[in-house]
């Protein structure tokens, strides 16, 4: 009872242990933010702030507005696209298989797993030639095109656990494809449209590769003008701190309130249910 | 009636097509025709390196651009950049599985407010990785954040270097390089070999022991026939700096280990644990013999995940370490400098390829047998 006992703590004092180590980041981060540039200094690192002055944030804001604006515009269209592909052909893929139709989920598929780098140049010169280089419009394509993969699969995933037979009754009735799709599939897409969305968004909300080789500087995603922020030569932390946890801001709201579907996310994306 | 359904079933496959067609296209193109076109400048002198000319006459010149990379003296960079991304690797799966997964056995007990611990170790994978490195590049500052630690303790400061270290460990010559992956090599066809012939499997032993003989054979007579690969020696090894962005990494990744295996972990039935226990086994019998084993496939989806992350690494190196940083390099970093620095699009796409003939090992055996898994159901 005793080593049950002795156990037990032990595991609690580990797992605190853990905590203070996963927080230590937005720990640092959080009263550096809240100094005074002039009481920024490495060897007080650690400490708190004399007095919160909360002045770096609305700095950073400020600077990275634009940046802010840009990663809305972008996110939002870009996700609302893609889960609206993603939705017709995981129906496809689950309720209307054909022969054939798993080769080519398979070859979609591919375009998931691959290191950008290796379209990135063709890429750049295609978006070149039709103009939306530099553009906002060239990273919606790159975005929607690239989240072809993994959106077909979240769905795929999803509509395989409707069964079936709810179809049967309307096909007896005569109800083709689309109607089918729109009146018995799309009702019940909810909980995967929440899934999708929250993966995009936060995906595309994150990505930097394309924001910075494929934008012109009034397009650029908050990644880009956040590296731009830290990695001026002269830095003074504050800002840096404020402008990370400003941009961290809608992607952990989203973790926080629909944290069950973002690991559902996660999860649908490496485990066969 | 029967003719009908066919009928309405003949209609709904070619409006299937069609609704696909659009993707499919896309796909094809952005994806295959992207991969294709990436080799082929790959082959190209793009234009004699005028990479901004408009329309640059790509001359065909074979794999110059591949030999340069491997054997031109001031490509150094480009050869210790794939020895970072080996390390890089190979510590980012064993930081984050093995973190993941004990922090999962943690959690797999009855934990009071076991979603507050999942959260806070999950929180970081919702950040962006130029978040997580502005973040960790003033906690890796050289006389502060991580190195004033031991000064809590009462010990003096430690003076590390995380990301601008100029040491290496485990240095070896580059002109061995064939050999000591042979070398390592054979070590993986011995085991395989010996598992094989313990359980009697023939055509298994007669693979692998081709395999092991054709290694020994080149480590210990061949390559003394052919020339070196390098004209000159060049000393690459493990960068202690690369170790700062590993732990802000693990750091980022191991929560999504740790939720890979907490799922896999309550899959498991409860009854096999029990009669576990009732057969005398304690919890570290029952983790070691019974659920890590069954959580195989698991483990099979987050190598390959983080092994493709670790392939992703640009946008961390480059908010930590900065991309001029030639001690926490990668060969994705090298690709954009050489790209859209140097504007050397053939250099560089010959770099892109060889980061997906890299990825592509742990990818296309991946594919094959989910899609294998797919039909099977």
């Amino acid at each position: 009872m005793n080593k049950y006992k002795l156990n037990k703590i032990l595991l609690y004092v580990v797992l605190i242990i853990f905590v203070a180590i996963y927080l230590v980041p937005m720990y640092m981060a959080f009263v550096t933010a809240l100094k005074d540039p002039s009481e920024i200094n490495l060897s007080t690192a650690w400490k708190l702030p004399s007095e919160a002055n909360w002045s770096s944030f609305k700095e950073a804001f400020l600077l990275m507005a634009p940046n802010l604006r840009n990663s809305l515009i972008l996110t939002v269209s870009a996700t609302v696209i893609s889960a609206m592909i993603g939705s017709i052909n995981g129906y496809i893929f689950s309720k209307n298989r054909f022969r054939g139709s798993e080769v080519i989920f398979t070859l979609i598929l591919f375009g998931m797993f691959i290191p950008y780098q290796i379209i990135l140049i063709p890429l750049f010169q295609v978006l070149k030639t039709i103009g939306l280089y530099g553009s906002l419009g060239g990273l919606v394509v790159a975005h929607v095109v690239y989240g072809i993969p993994i959106v077909t699969m979240l769905f795929r995933n999803f509509y395989d656990q409707i069964p079936s037979s709810i179809m049967e009754s309307a096909k007896i009735d005569g109800a083709g494809f689309f109607r089918i799709y729109s009146g018995l599939i799309l009702p019940l897409s909810i909980p995967g449209f929440v899934v999708v969305c929250i993966w995009q968004f936060t995906q595309i909300w994150n990505e930097f590769l394309w924001g910075i080789t494929l934008t012109r500087q009034a397009a650029n995603p908050i990644t880009v003008g956040l590296s731009q922020l830290a990695g001026g030569q002269a830095v003074s932390w504050n800002l840096p701190m404020a402008g990370s946890l400003l941009s961290a801001v809608p992607v952990l709201i989203i973790y926080i309130f629909l944290g069950k579907y973002f690991i559902r996310g996660l999860l649908a994306g490496s485990l066969k249910e | 009636m029967a003719t009908f359904n066919s009928l309405g079933k003949r209609k709904d496959k070619i409006i299937s097509i069609l609704v696909l067609l659009p993707s499919m296209i896309l796909v094809g193109i952005f994806v295959y025709g992207f991969i294709g076109n990436s080799i082929w400048v790959s082959l190209t002198d793009w234009g004699r390196g005028a990479g901004l000319a408009e329309h640059p006459v790509k001359n065909f010149i074979g794999l110059e651009n591949y030999r340069f990379l491997f054997t031109n003296f001031i490509q150094g960079r480009f050869r210790q950049d794939l020895v970072n991304a080996v390390f890089y690797t190979v510590f980012l799966l064993v930081g984050t599985l093995g973190l993941g997964l004990f922090l999962a056995i943690l959690l797999d007990r009855p934990v009071k407010r076991e979603g507050f611990y999942r959260t806070v170790f999950l929180y970081p994978m919702a950040l962006s990785f130029i978040v997580t490195g502005t973040i960790w590049r003033w906690l890796v500052a050289p006389s502060g954040g991580l190195n004033l630690i031991p000064k809590i303790f009462g010990l003096p400061k430690w003076n590390f270097l995380w990301v601008s270290s100029r040491d290496s460990i485990l240095n070896f010559n580059w002109q061995n390089i064939i050999q000591i992956i042979l070398i390592i090599a054979s070590f993986v066809f011995a085991i395989i070999l010996i598992r094989a012939i313990m359980n009697r499997e023939k055509r298994v032993i007669i693979k692998f022991s081709i395999f092991l003989g054709l290694s020994l054979l080149y480590v210990l007579v061949l390559h003394r026939l052919l020339p070196p690969i390098l004209p000159m020696e060049e000393a690459h090894g493990f960068n202690l700096a690369t170790i700062g962005i590993l732990i802000a990494a693990i750091w980022q990744y191991s929560g999504y280990a740790m939720a890979l295996y907490m799922a896999g972990l309550r899959a498991l039935p409860a009854s096999i644990r029990e009669s576990a226990m009732l057969d005398g086994a304690n919890e570290f019998i029952y983790y070691a013999k019974i659920a890590i084993p069954n959580l195989r496939p698991i483990t099979l989806s987050a190598v390959v995940i983080m092994a493709h992350i670790s392939l992703k690494m640009f946008d961390l190196i480059y908010a930590m370490a900065g991309a001029d940083n030639g001690n926490t390099g990668h060969p994705s970093i090298n690709m954009y400098l050489t790209t859209f620095r140097a504007n050397n699009f053939a250099r560089g796409a010959a770099i892109a390829v060889i980061l997906f003939i890299v990825a592509a090992f742990f990818i296309i055996p991946y594919m094959i047998h989910s899609h294998k898994e797919r039909q099977g159901l």
